[in-house]
């Protein structure tokens, strides 16, 4: 048994299975937890910068590449902020397509996170690869799962990583009928494979650990949310997205390349499928309640290691939600709506598979973008993972560094961090004398 | 007749990781139309989703251990393991060597796997192929395409043994 009482350094150099560069810094002291630091190293990149200037239109496609594992969430966030910004609003077939569009990047998100990032962390394995030797059925059910998301993403958008049909204002080309068939086959495979893949994590042995978070998500008045809804939090916060940045604030730290984002008046704050999870149970159709109960989860979920169990149910509901959506669509007329440029602010937020994506944009007369502001979600949770390595570190003093570190590292871990997305912003001060 | 699939894999935008890309146009013409190429930058886990059905394929990848710019190395992946140095190393959570790996655990490896990995001078973002890269590519093409030929044969020999 470690020594509670002695000073102790846990260092992680390079923190695996999350996408980015990021590093932790545990220190103890006296037997208590003194600091623990999710240092991103990851280069600042510098998007917010190099949109201004460029065409509100290339908002999309530039923003995409500031990852490539949540490409459809920057479209999505920069076409809706941009139409925003424009007057003008999606409806009918083309928004039913953006949310299948949405649904195919969380089935591929959350297969590749719950299946080969997280699990490992449950069953003791160094990655999913190692795990593949006992645990096959559930790695090849992970890989199916991704490649059902990947084939509805490559019908929509062209291509499963950075689709290229998305355009403010709807689509380049909208597909026809028939092109979703043999999705649908594989789509309802999928879903088996989603459920069994919730019964498997289910039974995983969870940490006893709760933590009185704030959950900030979208809430729509009838849809568990993609695209479109408020801004609230279980602490009574309840905006419109353009107010958002009356509400919300990012701050430099030094130990970060990334900006931690923070409520004003009270803190950290939580978003992704937990917080999307416990605010919008009752959005849920009544199968994915009834999945949720069976794999123990209540309509309020409070231990971040349950995540896993609330992202396998988000993985049957957007297959689900994505066979009710291609079940109803028709081709539309037109693959956009007609666009008038005007000078104008416009703000979007969505929920991409790892929480709230907030963008901002102020435009030209001439469609140039002024200035442009991104608050990707691992800025958002960025505090909330240090508190939580803060006071899980604390209950696990007993464990020796090696299972300490590995507790901290799936503790990051809950949240499916993406360190690249959080470093695109460098705040640069020149002083002329 | 074989299912013969090369994949060319990188980004055509970062300097000599377009090399993979780059061989595999080169490359049309020059083996038989049975044989399938393509291109692929990004989820490498995908590549376990493209060989399948397959009995052979070549892969056609940047890599970075820090060997001379230029040098070319040969894998043969049915039998031995890529190192993961020779992977270009991926920004993103799985690489060629963990696909490989993993596909390999869950015995989804084609017959054959050859890898053909060129050491990269640079990778910048909007940078050409450098030199040493350049005066490499018709020689690659040449072994891959002998390569293609190499396999086919093969194959057909143990189809005729079975």
């Amino acid at each position: 048994m470690a020594n509670k009482t002695a000073n102790r350094t846990i260092l992680v150099d390079y923190i695996a299975r999350v996408e980015g560069e990021s590093a932790l810094d545990l220190r103890i002291r006296d037997g208590r937890v003194t600091s623990a630091k999710l240092k991103i190293f990851e280069p600042p990149r510098l998007f917010e910068a190099l949109l201004r200037g460029r065409d509100f239109a290339e908002a999309p496609d530039i923003t995409a590449r500031i990852c490539g594992i949540c490409p459809v969430a920057y479209q999505m966030s920069a076409v809706h902020a941009m139409e925003d910004a424009l007057g003008v609003k999606v409806e009918g077939q083309l928004r039913a397509l953006r949310r299948l569009l949405y649904c195919g990047e969380w089935i591929e998100s959350h297969a590749l996170h719950v299946v080969m990032l997280h699990a490992p962390d449950f069953l003791g394995y160094q990655d999913g690869i190692q795990m593949a030797r006992e645990h096959g059925d559930a790695v090849r059910r992970g890989l199916a799962l991704k490649k059902a998301g990947n084939d509805l993403m490559r019908v929509i958008g062209g291509r499963e990583i950075h689709p290229v049909n998305v355009r403010v204002g709807g689509f380049y080309r909208a597909p026809t009928r028939d092109k979703f068939a043999p999705v649908v086959e594989a789509l309802k495979r999928a879903r088996d494979l989603a459920v069994q893949t919730a019964h498997w994590v289910k039974q995983f042995p969870f940490p006893d650990y709760e933590r009185d978070y704030e959950f900030v998500a979208l809430r729509h008045p009838d849809e568990y949310p993609f695209n479109e809804g408020r801004i609230v939090s279980n602490r009574g916060l309840d905006i419109a997205v353009a107010e958002y940045a009356s509400e919300f604030e990012e701050r430099h730290v030094a130990h970060s390349t990334a900006l931690q984002s923070v409520l004003k008046r009270r803190g950290s704050y939580l978003v992704g499928p937990l917080a999307r999870y416990n605010l919008n149970f009752d959005r849920l159709p009544a199968d994915a309640q009834a999945l949720a109960r069976e794999c123990g989860l209540e309509p309020v979920c409070r231990n971040p290691f349950q995540s896993i169990i609330v992202r396998a149910v988000e993985l049957v509901y957007a297959c689900d939600e994505a066979l009710r959506i291609i079940a109803a669509y028709e081709a539309p007329e037109v693959a956009s709506v007609p666009l008038a440029l005007r000078a104008g602010v416009g703000h979007a937020c969505t929920e991409a598979p790892r929480g709230i994506l907030y963008h901002r944009y102020e435009i030209a007369e001439d469609g140039s973008i002024v200035t442009a502001r991104i608050v990707p979600p691992t800025s958002q949770n960025q505090l909330s993972i240090e508190e939580d390595l803060c006071e899980v570190a604390t209950r696990a003093l007993d464990l020796s560094d090696d299972a300490l570190r590995d507790r901290c590292e799936q503790t990051i871990r809950n949240y499916d961090p993406c360190i690249s997305c959080s470093c695109h912003f460098l705040r640069l001060a020149v002083h002329r004398e | 007749m074989a299912r013969l699939l090369v994949i060319g894999i990188g980004n055509p935008d970062r300097g000599d990781d377009g090399i993979g890309p780059l061989v595999g146009r080169r490359l049309a013409g020059h083996v038989p139309p049975c044989v399938t190429i393509v291109e692929r930058s990004g989820d490498a886990l995908a590549l376990i989703d493209d060989w399948a059905g397959r009995d052979a394929v070549i892969l056609v990848d940047a890599a970075a251990s820090g060997g001379e710019p230029g040098r070319v190395h040969r894998i043969d992946l049915t039998r031995d393991t890529l190192p993961t140095g020779l992977s270009l190393a991926s920004t993103h959570a799985f690489g060629v060597a963990q696909a490989v790996g993993l596909a390999r655990t869950l015995g989804l490896l084609p017959r054959r796997l050859v890898a053909y990995a060129v050491e990269g001078a640079g990778f910048d973002p909007g940078a050409p192929i450098s030199p040493q890269v350049a005066a490499v590519v018709d020689d690659v093409v040449v072994r891959v395409a002998a390569e293609v030929c190499r396999l086919q044969r093969e194959l057909a020999e143990g189809t005729r043994q079975a």
